[in-house]
């Protein structure tokens, strides 16, 4: 592998990572606003 | 088709966003969303927006498992060939692995939030898209999108049933309608982009029953489409307001198809009634699932 090579797959490895932690940060997001509305739906009105 | 090698780079997440097909999960949120509108009573904001989320991925899912299963077609067609498995640019492994996981957590997480009615539409239209219409019948039937296009139809159903929990007559309609409506909409593309799907061996109706079937089919289909489009008003299903969008709208389109139904190709034919007729198409589902709701939050 070359270093050319090294660098653009150290590039992606770390966008990946980022994209990554940014979906799982929506996912917690999502996963809590879920929670709230399954909690308001029970809550007589 | 280009081999995967052990030695390729991981592929950037940009390739991943691209095998979900962006462009054509517009139209199936959409009908998705509408349906959801359509429906009697009110859904909360953040389950609602779940419930497209959940269609959204579910339909990306289903793209990506169609370009893992087709890399070797889309390797010779001009239209996909920059497409990440064919250019090269991901293993197949990883498309696969992404589909999976995709589609699991799309039908898990509709589930979870929403009901299991909606859960298990998404289910079916997932399975229907990759192993009915990608697996078994692209490659073998010229009939390929009519039945695969009931899998493009099920979004308004999704969206009802997360809505309610349940199906009516008005969602399966809207089923009905984009089940017609594959069919003059995918083979007026099928009639100029004819040399890309000979090459790539997918027997597309204009390629093993010729031009003049394919025109006639064309307008056979627009029938009973127009008859379900409208269908809705007098079952006192909608309002006026779809009623006179949906009747204007589909005599527009019936206009369009007959155009195409009737006239034979000429050289060096530029092929422009088919172009007006695919993107009119498009159009008009935009224009009536948006009347839809519409109708339904104004009337």
């Amino acid at each position: 592998m070359t270093p050319d090579d090294e660098d653009l797959v150290r590039r992606r490895q770390r966008s990946r990572a980022i994209v990554t932690a940014l979906l799982l940060a929506a996912m917690v997001v999502l996963l809590f606003g879920i929670t709230m509305a399954k909690i308001r739906q029970g809550m007589p009105s | 088709m280009t081999i995967a090698s052990p030695l390729l780079p991981p592929a950037d997440w940009r390739d991943f966003l691209a095998l979900t097909k962006p462009r054509v999960m517009t139209l199936v949120v959409f009908t998705g969303l509408c349906g959801m509108l359509a429906a009697p009573g009110r859904v909360d904001p953040v389950l609602g927006f779940t419930a497209i989320l959940c269609i959204a991925l579910g339909a990306g899912a289903a793209g990506a498992l169609n370009q893992w299963y087709e890399a070797d077609i889309d390797a010779v067609m001009r239209r996909t060939a920059k497409r990440p498995l064919p250019a090269g640019r991901m293993d197949r492994q990883s498309a696969l692995h992404f589909g999976v996981g995709l589609a699991a957590f799309s039908v898990i997480l509709m589930g979870l939030a929403l009901n299991l009615a909606a859960a298990a539409i998404l289910t079916v239209s997932i399975l229907f898209y990759v192993l009915i219409y990608t697996v078994w019948l692209k490659r073998r039937t010229p009939q390929n999108i009519v039945i695969g296009g009931a899998a493009g139809a099920f979004p308004p159903l999704i969206g009802w049933a997360a809505a309610t929990g349940h199906v009516a007559l008005l969602p399966t309609l809207l089923f009905a309608l984009v089940f017609l409506w594959t069919p003059p909409h995918f083979w007026a593309l099928a009639l100029f982009v004819k040399t890309d799907y000979a090459n790539a061996g997918v027997p597309m109706l204009p390629v093993v029953a010729g031009e003049r079937v394919t025109r006639q089919q064309i307008g056979l289909y627009t029938l009973p489409m127009a008859v379900v489009a409208v269908l809705p008003w007098p079952l006192g299903l909608t309002g006026a307001i779809y009623g006179l969008v949906a009747t204007v709208g589909t005599l527009v389109f019936a206009a369009l198809a007959a155009q195409v139904a009737l006239r034979t190709t000429m050289p060096d034919d530029g092929m422009k009634p088919e172009k007006r007729l695919f993107s009119y198409s498009i159009l008009y589902l935009f224009v009536l699932f948006g009347a839809l709701v519409v109708d339904r939050w104004v009337a």
